[in-house]
Formats: structure tokens, sequence, C-alpha cells
């Protein structure tokens, strides 16, 4: 199939999706129902589920999602490896210490979301600071400084679960585990212009990783600065990925995989991987919370997102492998 | 003839370690100079400063009369293409794909389409190395010979006027080392393309090179046409090789080579 209309399909999927979504929760809404509500109209119910709940959340799961998988396309691109997720540079373990840190001493909890962006954030930074040779950015360096201070960070964040109380532990283990519940315009509209502004920064620089492809010095060749590319396209992973830690919690498996899927789909040209990521990363993940809502008890969007998006993956795999093909 | 790359008194190498040693020499547009040099004497890594993969310790290097480390990457990208020893082949990437991106030096951030200019230029790259009829094959479909023919399109497509190139013949059998040898003195001399590379084989390099540098430790250890460096004092310092030499119709070449320090057997197999 061309690429053009796996974009095309993937849209309609999620704008489906979104309609579903809307209907579709404690109360159920018919489409002539969402429509009524959405232009101001009918119950008053209605309107209110309809605009302060399910909105704000589904915007909410667009913006993670799409978060996400782009950032997981952007480092799965630049460090040439396909094992890379956005939480590969330490962001996770950066966010998760400081979030954990909050959540066991019970203080500052309003800032929890500011708190975590800047502990991914400073994470970041110390990884890149680790990369950092004589030469520039070795990637190599890059992804064993990752993994190296992401252990560490780790084991303080797991001292700190087991000193804490057992009601303390349960919110920790909802972060970590990544979840949209009660998700408001607040968040959406604190965290929505950043992430808009790296989805564009994002799709910009795509252009640059099929360059980086092939090889650091064909890149530098074509007049491609080796350090320049991968401290901006880290940044706006970083700054991806960062900002849907800060709204959700640690969902993870979106960015590993949905890049992956979209690289099965249409190709290694990443000025199609990049965006399509994106667009799959926010359809997934409203799937997923829509599946999470939907049982009487809500799970985390974190589980529903492997539970869903594992055998999906597997299809995928198989049927590239698969003789015939499609 | 205008002097297109001057190398002046440049050292570098890797973190704090020189490997390449106050290295000067010019090259003249439209010249092909190849570097000689036993393993480790540093020809990879000079290619590799005059490319900007690796920073200078000292010295200068003018391309066209301008520093390059005072130009921004991509103006130096403009003048100059590289051809390295080890190409990474992204999956599914086409030959025509490839050859595209040969035209990034010349495309702002925010230019994504090419223009009918561009087109020009990547459609003479591919009729130029014979790569017209496989421009829609994926890379890792090609053999060895075509795929160095694709990412030499690849460098002639930024219309370059001087390429480098890193032991281009590694990996081809005899035939294809010759035609991809051919095909480089046909560009250097219809088109005038200036020619820099590191090549292993010292017979290969006299029969195409309008002279030959030397390298030994780092250092430049001489400098010249074939006929004048290629001498068996200097093959005995440079390569610690024993060779008689023999005048050919394609110049001198190497004959009956000896590792200078394998010792002489005391008695010689007799033919009848």
């Amino acid at each position: 199939m061309q690429r053009a209309s796996w974009m095309g399909l993937l849209s309609a999927g999620l704008v489906i999706t979104i309609l579903l979504s809307l209907g579709q929760g404690s109360v159920d809404l018919s489409l002539q129902e969402v429509w009524q509500a959405l232009g101001h109209q009918g119950p008053e119910l209605n309107q209110t589920i309809l605009w302060d709940l399910r909105l704000p959340r589904i915007a909410a799961a667009l913006l993670v999602g799409s978060a996400l998988g782009m950032s997981g396309a952007l480092l799965q691109g630049m460090l040439r490896n396909g094992l890379a997720d956005p939480f590969i540079l330490g962001i996770s373990a950066g966010a998760g210490l400081v979030a954990i840190a909050l959540l066991t001493l019970n203080i500052f909890l309003s800032w929890l979301p500011v708190a975590a962006w800047v502990g991914a954030v400073l994470t970041s930074a110390l990884v890149y600071r680790l990369g950092h040779t004589a030469n520039g950015i070795a990637v190599e360096r890059l992804v064993l400084g990752g993994v190296a201070v992401s252990s560490l960070l780790g084991a303080v964040q797991t001292t700190l679960l087991l000193l804490s109380d057992d009601g303390r532990i349960q919110a920790a283990l909802n972060w970590l585990i990544g979840s949209l519940n009660g998700r408001g315009w607040t968040e959406v509209v604190n965290a929505g212009p950043y992430i808009g502004g790296a989805l564009i920064a994002g799709c910009l620089l795509s252009r640059n990783i099929n360059i980086l492809n092939l090889g650091d010095e064909l890149a530098v060749g074509l007049g491609v600065s080796l350090t320049r590319s991968r401290l901006l396209i880290g940044g706006v992973a970083t700054l991806l990925a960062a900002s849907a830690v800060s709204m959700a919690g640690l969902i993870g498996f979106v960015g590993l995989v949905v890049p992956h899927g979209v690289r099965l789909l249409v190709g290694t040209d990443y000025r199609w991987v990049v965006p399509l990521s994106a667009l799959g990363g926010a359809w997934v993940l409203i799937l997923a919370d829509l599946l999470a809502r939907l049982g009487s008890v809500e799970l985390p969007v974190g589980a529903v997102t492997a539970l869903l998006g594992s055998p999906l993956f597997i299809w995928l795999l198989y049927r590239r492998m698969s003789p015939l093909g499609v | 003839m205008t002097m297109l790359l001057d190398l002046q008194h440049i050292s570098g190498g890797y973190d704090q370690t020189s490997i390449v040693k106050d290295v000067a020499f010019t090259l003249q547009e439209g010249e092909w100079l190849s570097l000689l040099g036993a393993n480790g004497s540093g020809k990879s890594t000079l290619l590799k400063l005059i490319s900007r993969m690796l920073p200078l310790q000292a010295g200068t290097i003018l391309l066209d009369g301008k520093a390059i480390q005072q130009q921004s990457t991509q103006t130096v990208a403009q003048q100059m293409a590289v051809l390295p020893q080890h190409q990474t082949l992204p999956a599914g990437l086409t030959v025509h794909q490839l050859v595209c991106l040969g035209r990034t030096p010349y495309q702002s951030w925010w230019q994504w389409s090419l223009t009918p200019a561009d087109h020009e230029h990547i459609k003479r790259a591919l009729a130029q190395t014979g790569m017209l009829s496989f421009r829609n094959r994926p890379l890792e479909n090609l053999s060895g010979g075509e795929r160095q023919r694709a990412f030499l399109a690849l460098a002639l497509a930024q219309n370059p006027k001087v390429l480098l190139l890193d032991e281009p013949t590694t990996f081809l059998d005899l035939h294809h080392q010759l035609e991809l040898l051919e095909l480089l003195k046909s560009l250097n001399q219809d088109r005038g393309l200036t020619i820099l590379t590191v090549l292993h084989d010292v017979n290969l390099a006299v029969r195409y090179s309008a002279r030959l540098a030397l390298l030994k430790q780092g250092q430049l250890f001489d400098l010249g046409p074939p006929q004048q460096v290629l001498t068996p004092h200097n093959l005995a310092q440079v390569f610690g090789i024993t060779a008689a030499l023999m005048d050919s119709p394609v110049g001198l070449q190497i004959c009956a080579i000896r590792a200078a320090d394998t010792p002489v057997p005391s008695t010689v197999p007799s033919h009848d």
C-alpha cells in the first residue's frame, strides 16, 4: 500500500476512535447526544461529561500518545537502535525518581507534573554530558550512559518505595504504570504548547535522520553537523517524552513499538516514519484508554497499551514474514 | 591551474594523540593524488581530517582559498564530496532515493522538494555512473561493484569540485576494481573532477594517479609523480619491502616483492 493511504487510514482510525471514545464511559452517549453536547445543547449533564471529562481526557491521550510515538521514532532513528524508546536517555528514571520521592514523602504533590518534567530533562542532560567526547556526541556512549544513569536512579527509587507506607506505594505504582484518569484542561493547556511545538520540530528534523542513517562519514560529507543534529533530535525527543510523562506517568510500550509498526508499514524513510509514529501513537493510546474505561474497574492505560499492543505488533511482524506478504 | 586544496601543516588524530603530524601539500584543480602508506601510517586519518570527520589539532586546510573550519559544513559539502570505506545501507532505500540525498547541501531546512535543477544533477550523476537502469533497485539487492557506483553517484550529485575516497576498491574483485578506477579516470579527465584517494594497491595507484603521497608514521615521507616517488629505497622505508620495479605500458609496476625482514632462504630452490 502507498504511504499516503496508510496516513489516510490511520487518520480515519483516529477520528473514529475519538468519536467512539466520546460516547463510551460510565454514562453512554449516542452519537446524536455527543453532537448535541458538543454544540452546548441538550441535557446539562451530558455537556459536563463531554466538555469537562471526556474531551480533556481524549485531548490528553492525543498529546501523550503522539509525543511518545514521535519521541520513540526520533530516538530509534538517531541512535540506529531498534530497542531505543523515549525513556532510553534516562527520562523515565529521572522523572520516576522525582515523582516517587514526592509521592512517598507526600510533599508538593501539586507540583508533581512540573517536578517530573524537570527531573526528566535534567537526567537526559546528564546522559548527554556523558555521551559527549572530544569528537562530538558518540551514539554508543549515549546509550550506555542512559543505561547506567537509569540503573542508579532506579535503585534509589526502589529503595524509596520499599521504605514507604502501603498507601503511598499504591499511588506511586499507579503513577509508574501510567494513567490518564482525571486529566483535565489544565494539564492539556500546560503541556499542549510544548508538545505541539516539539511535534512540528520533530517533523522538520526527520530528513536529517535519513542522512544520519547513511553513517557518520557520509552524513558529514553531505554537510550535516553530527553534534548539532544529535543535540536537536535528542532535545526534541526529550521534550516530547518529558511532557508526556509529566501528564500521564510512565506509559511504556507506545514509544517502543509504534515506530516499529510504522516502519513495517511504510519502510525506513523517516520523513514518513516520524509523523506517522505520532499519529499511530495517538491512535493506540486513545484506543487503549477507551478499552481501559470500558470494564467495571478502570485499568491503568499503561497496562492496556501493552496488552493491546503486543498482539498487534506480533501480527505486523508475522504479516511481514509470511511468504505471501500483502 | 588553480590550487583547490591546501593543507597547511596539519596535525590531528583521536583525543589527545596525533596520528597525522605536520602534513603539508597542495592539490591542483583537476589533479588525481593518491595517498599510500603502510597500515597505521595515517592515510585514513588524514582523509578524515580533510573531510571534517576529525577535528584538527594544528594547522589549516584551505578549500578554494578559504579555511574549511571557518565555513559552514553545508558550504563545504557543496564543493567537496566523500566516499567512505564503510557504508551503512538503510533497509529498502533505492538507488534513486540515495542519490537524491546528494542534493542535501543545496537545500535549506524548510525546503523539502527537489527543484528541476536538482533532478538534472541527479539524473546526470546516475548516467555518469551507469546506474540509470538500476535507479529503482534497493541498495541491498546490488552487487558490491554496483553498490559502490551508487554511492559514487550520490557523491557526484553533490556536484563537487573535489572527491575524497577512502580505499574505494577494498571490497571489489579485480574486474570491478578496474571498472571503478576507469570510471573515476573518465570523471577526472572529462569533467575535471579533482580526486584525492587512499589506495592500498601501489600498482593501481601508479597507473591512475598524477602524483603519489607516501605517508610514514603520520608524516609525509615523499610526494611527487610515480616515476619519481616509487623507488626501491622509498618502498623499503615506507612498506618495509624489498622490491624490483619494472617499466610497463601502464607505468612503473612493482614485481618480486619480499618483506625486508624475512631472512633470505639459504638454499634457493632450483628451477630446471
